[in-house]
């Protein structure tokens, strides 16, 4: 985490937890995007896509060989391109490989037992990373650490509040296309046919809707936003590794469920509140035992609220 | 005695039509026709294989044997036997185009060959907005209107103009259904016989040539019985639609209908008007469950036919 200062002798407690917030809520965006993914697939045809994660994880590979194909092989100095380029061309690629996998990989199993498509992603999930082991090594993969400078908002001294450029660009990029993506899903037309499939396919294919195809999209939708996630993960740390895919894939699958599992804000939410969970108890805690708390918090709440925190409770046929 | 209308201006074939589950036979060689502009109903006791004839109609089954042609205008009889012996599911000329509907997945019966149908359960979008649900029917118009959803997100003109020709249909539709002051409701917080007409308004927002309505009347109350009455003649009287349905309710069938089907064990056992329907031995014997001849006798005795 940036900028993570020593607390004093009661000095700068403010300025401390406003920093955690702001170390939150970056760390929350990225699962926020992820989570979605999960919940959309989810909604629309009941299945946990367990690949989901090490696709996130795939998306920071491409990201970072694109990153290193246009600074190095093209030349292109300018940061404010070259990081557009990357993320146009992480959020495509990703978005292609997982529309091959839904084609592949689940649809021939959609007629199947429920089970049969879960075990398959879970397959996909260890090809992508076996794949991304074997091309890539097994090493932490660097990248050179960009936009590192710091804008200071309060305090003096040690207990400085800082926000660097990174945080703004991740949280930033994230707000605009979360604005994007929902008024896509609540407005257009596309969106609509989704919302109908996700409620009764069989009905809509009898109003013309092609639901293989609307599935489709809504795992590209996933994809790209999940590749967002992964660029920004790269831009964020700098390093990614074969097996970063599991840890937040499974985060933001929490998330997902935290929120309320088929409900988009709830997946925002959960994201948010897992990354402030996790960020605020390593801050004053222990930061062994962060994943402990976060999943703890998830159990608590569905014990209480079975549905999530925004889901939906099921609708009773009368 | 004259031809009927629908021998000679078919909308609907269904042509031998057998339906097997397993060692089941649920239809066997079922062969009718319904009539552009007609309501034509089908009935027939519980399990005689209404439904299933439904589902074969739109693409939820694929029928075991058996042809179903739909007509678009009156494309000339030599296009049959061409299209059949062929691999493609539609061929036109000048004066129309043939649909073989078993050729055709679910979302193309309705997208290509206009066909829409409600549930004996009612089956809205609960979850979303009763103009939503009329609008989720256009969906097809406005995926193209909307460059398939790039000018949708930038917010076009050619498509805000085309989404609020949608919507206008959509509250005509509301209109006619007295639900204007509901629009903005979940479609599943609404009475049961609103939810039944809503459907049908949905079924129509698609523009359909057909309209396929599986026992409509059921669970209605007389005065909501009537308003479906009134919207079912309503929509027979613009001509743009024909209605095939499934109803159990006989005031309903003899009250609205031109023409009528009776199944019984997956098989006809009568069909023509109302009238001629009404009065047919074997309907009686069916409904009433008599085993012979003689017994029909006795049983049309008893209730003086």
């Amino acid at each position: 985490m940036a900028g993570q200062p020593s607390l004093g002798q009661g000095q700068g407690i403010v300025e401390y937890f406003a920093q955690q917030l702001i170390n939150g809520v970056t760390l929350g965006s990225i699962y926020g995007l992820i989570a979605i993914g999960y919940t959309m697939v989810f909604g629309i045809i009941g299945m946990v896509n367990f690949a989901h994660g090490d696709l996130f994880m795939v998306s920071s590979f491409i990201a970072l060989l694109v990153f290193l194909f246009v600074t190095t092989i093209v030349g292109i100095t300018s940061l404010f391109i070259t990081l557009t380029i990357v993320l146009l061309a992480s959020m495509f690629l990703t978005s292609l490989i997982n529309w091959v996998i839904e084609k592949s990989a689940y649809r021939p199993l959609r007629g199947s037992f429920r089970l049969a498509p879960l075990i398959s992603a879970i397959g996909m999930s260890i090809l992508l990373m076996n794949f991304i082991q074997v091309a890539q090594g097994a090493r932490n993969k660097p990248l050179a650490p960009m936009l590192t400078d710091v804008i200071k908002i309060a305090g003096e001294g040690n207990f400085v509040v800082a926000i660097s450029y990174k945080q703004i660009v991740i949280v930033a990029v994230t707000a605009l296309l979360l604005a994007v993506f929902w008024y896509l899903v609540q407005r257009t037309p596309l969106g609509r046919a989704q919302r109908a499939c996700e409620q009764d396919s069989r009905m809509a294919a009898l109003l013309g809707i092609n639901v293989d195809r609307t599935i489709s999209i809504t795992f590209v939708m996933g994809a790209a936003l999940a590749a967002v996630a992964g660029t920004m993960y790269l831009v964020y740390y700098g390093v990614v590794n074969f097996a970063d895919g599991f840890v937040p894939g499974v985060k933001a699958f929490t998330a997902a469920v935290l929120g309320g599992i088929g409900s988009l804000p709830g997946a925002v939410v959960g994201g948010l509140l897992i990354g402030l969970i996790e960020t605020f108890w390593s801050a004053y805690f222990s930061i062994e035992y962060k994943d402990v708390a976060a999943f703890s918090i998830l159990a608590v709440v569905l014990i209480f609220m079975p549905q999530g925190l925004l889901g939906k409770p099921e609708v009773e046929k009368v | 005695m004259q031809v009927p209308l629908w021998e000679h201006d078919t909308i609907l074939s269904v042509e031998r039509l057998t339906m097997r589950f397993g060692g089941l036979i649920a239809i066997n060689e079922l062969s009718f026709k319904a009539a552009r502009g007609h309501i034509t109903a089908v009935i027939g006791p519980n399990g005689a294989g209404k439904t299933t004839v439904f589902n074969c109609i739109t693409g939820f089954y694929k029928p075991t044997e058996g042809r179903l042609v739909l007509y678009h205008g009156k494309p000339g009889s030599d296009l049959l036997t061409p299209l059949t012996d062929g691999a493609t599911p539609d061929i036109s000329d000048q004066q129309g185009r043939v649909f073989l509907l078993e050729r055709l997945p679910d979302y193309l019966v309705a997208q290509k060959a206009r066909v829409a149908r409600t549930f004996q359960n009612i089956r809205l979008f609960s979850g979303m907005t009763v103009l939503e649900n009329l609008l989720v029917a256009q969906h097809n118009h406005l995926m193209r209107a909307s460059g398939w959803t790039l000018k949708g997100i930038l917010g076009l003109k050619s498509y805000r103009q085309a989404e609020a020709a949608a919507i206008a249909k959509a509250r005509q539709w509301l209109e006619r259904i007295h639900l204007t002051a509901r629009a903005d409701d979940a479609a599943g917080a609404l009475p049961y016989g609103d939810q039944r007409r809503l459907e049908i308004a949905r079924a129509m927002c698609s523009d359909p040539q057909l309209l396929c309505l599986d026992e409509p009347a059921a669970g209605l109350n007389p005065k909501e019985s009537g308003e479906l009455n009134a919207l079912l003649r309503g929509i027979r009287a613009e001509g743009l639609t024909s209605i095939l349905l499934i109803e159990h309710d006989m005031s309903v069938v003899m009250e609205i209908s031109d023409h009528v089907v009776v199944l019984d064990y997956g098989t006809k056992i009568s069909d023509g008007t109302p009238d001629f329907v009404r009065n047919d031995p074997k309907v009686i014997a069916a409904y009433l469950g008599a085993e012979d001849e003689g017994e029909v006798k006795a049983i049309e005795a008893e209730v003086g036919v």
